[in-house]
């Protein structure tokens, strides 16, 4: 069964059409891309998922579950989210680490905290420091960390590296890749790069004004030879490209 | 008394307002000042004049008026047509937060309320309209400042730190928790000022009800005692009304399921 199952989801803002009835199983254990231009929606798809944003009842499934029936807490818990701008709370990032448990009256064992750190490449001494004083690559890692400490069943990432520099970048790809050998963890990652999408995806979905473009494995949407026109369009930001019907 | 009556002693009183008449010549200097230096609030300061001068001397019929009466009905009906004006005021200055003006009469009218109840069934003051119009003003005014800031600060605070609030939501925090630095910030901006007032008192300023009463020809001491009853009911009224204002606010940035609405941001 598929972990995650969106149907004819659509969403609008003030007025304005924001995803246009899309439709969508992701399996557990997959790593699952969200990619295609600005403002097409992959965030707000992304949101609809832990109910950042609100889906309709009856269009998102976790674990064949419909998402609105399931109290706020416990699907945000199950279903974790790393933001491209990492936003550190006070105290230091051993106190970050501990304030999902925190939430629910539990509390995070010094060995357990290690034990997070040691997920995502960090070192023991880092739990000490005082979470503002981290660099961007730290943090984000720390964010991710601060999510698993719930042990959620998928985490969504909102283009989680865009902020960071190429070794960053690199650290939390990995860091992210591992998790997913090591947990089972299914990822649901928005992102800009193709060039990241070929690197950790096993499926891509593109997106275009709130539309599915084309659902299909890294191989079939992103090859430089055999891929997908409109994606590969998109990968050279060629706009007219991506929008010719096939044939045309 | 006929109408005419009316009118004399109306005039009587106003002929013994001379006193009033002298000090206008210092807003007449105001307005040569702020025509000399080029201000341009010559006009402004005519017309807060003239309106300042109206509504105190209406308001001051209406007290006698009601004074005359004695009736609770009366000095009820005052003291709803002032948390009515607050909330008003309030609502306009809070246009960012959904339903602040609701917001602004529920957290001053409760404030008002439970502090004016505490004073009359402790037996500090009688329900007389000349005890409770004048305590009633000054509690709704007070609270209305702390109603406004409250509001006000937290929907800036709510925009200007979404994204952390939107970390925590995601990690399972409900709104209530997520928002708990800003509403700790707001019930501390609305509580503060007060606090540093009655840590000062005196020593910089003394304050508007003992200026009142010596004025009026009462004995320091006494005045003072009257003070100290304004100044801790005040303490306790702006905390009760902060956190009115603070609790219905932060839930009218949230939905019900823990998503952190839209909000404007600050000019």
């Amino acid at each position: 069964m598929p972990i995650l199952q969106i149907r004819e989801l659509s969403l609008s803002r003030g007025g304005q059409p924001v995803l246009h009835k899309i439709n969508l199983s992701i399996e557990p254990g997959e790593v699952f891309l969200l990619i295609g231009p600005s403002g097409s929606g992959k965030s707000s798809l992304l949101r609809c998922l832990n109910r950042l944003e609100e889906p309709a009842p009856g269009t998102v499934f976790l674990d064949g579950t419909d998402i609105t029936a399931l109290p706020v807490p416990d699907l945000r818990r199950r279903v974790g989210m790393v933001f491209q701008q990492v936003a550190m709370f006070p105290g230091t990032v051993a106190d970050n680490l501990a304030y999902g448990p925190g939430l629910c009256g539990d509390s995070l064992s010094r060995a357990r905290a290690l034990d997070l750190l040691g997920m995502v490449t960090l070192e023991p001494d880092i739990a000490d420091k005082p979470a503002g004083e981290l660099s961007g690559g730290q943090a984000q890692r720390v964010a991710i960390a601060r999510a698993l400490a719930n042990q959620p069943d998928v985490l969504l990432l909102d283009e989680p590296t865009s902020a960071l520099d190429p070794i960053a970048t690199h650290a939390v790809e990995t860091t992210l890749t591992g998790l997913r050998e090591r947990l089972g963890l299914t990822l649901v990652w928005v992102s800009h790069a193709v060039e990241q999408a070929r690197r950790v995806g096993d499926r891509v979905l593109l997106l275009d004004g709130g539309r599915v473009v084309r659902i299909g494995s890294v191989a079939e949407m992103l090859d430089p030879v055999n891929g997908d026109r409109r994606a590969l369009a998109f990968a050279l930001g060629d706009e007219a490209g991506m929008q010719a019907q096939p044939g045309a | 008394m006929d109408i005419l009556d009316q009118i004399d002693t109306i005039l009587r009183d106003l002929g013994s307002l001379e006193r009033v008449g002298l000090s206008l010549v210092l807003v007449l200097l105001a307005a040569l000042i702020s025509r000399w230096q080029r201000a341009d609030l010559e006009y402004d300061l005519v017309t807060a004049t003239a309106r300042g001068f109206v509504q105190l001397i209406a308001i001051g019929y209406v007290l006698e008026l009601v004074f005359e009466q004695d009736h609770p009905l009366w000095t009820t009906l005052i003291l709803l047509v002032m948390l009515t004006v607050a909330a008003r005021t309030t609502g306009q200055r809070g246009k960012k937060t959904p339903g602040a003006t609701r917001i602004a009469f529920l957290s001053i009218g409760l404030g008002s309320l439970f502090t004016l109840a505490v004073l009359v069934v402790a037996g500090i003051f009688d329900y007389t309209p000349q005890n409770i119009i004048p305590i009633g003003g000054m509690i709704i005014g007070n609270a209305m400042t702390t109603a406004s800031q409250v509001i006000n600060r937290m929907a800036d605070d709510l925009h200007d730190h979404r994204g952390r609030i939107e970390n925590m939501l995601a990690l399972g925090a409900t709104g209530r928790q997520a928002s708990l630095i800003e509403f700790q910030r707001a019930l501390r901006t609305a509580m503060i000022p007060h606090i540093d007032t009655t840590k000062t008192v005196g020593l910089i300023k003394l304050p508007g009800a003992m200026t009142g009463m010596i004025l009026a020809g009462a004995s320091p001491l006494a005045a003072v005692k009257i003070q100290l009853i304004v100044m801790y009911m005040l303490v306790g009224s702006v905390t009760f009304t902060g956190l009115i204002a603070a609790l219905l606010t932060y839930r009218a940035f949230f939905t019900d399921a823990h998503q952190l609405r839209a909000i404007p941001a600050s000019k």
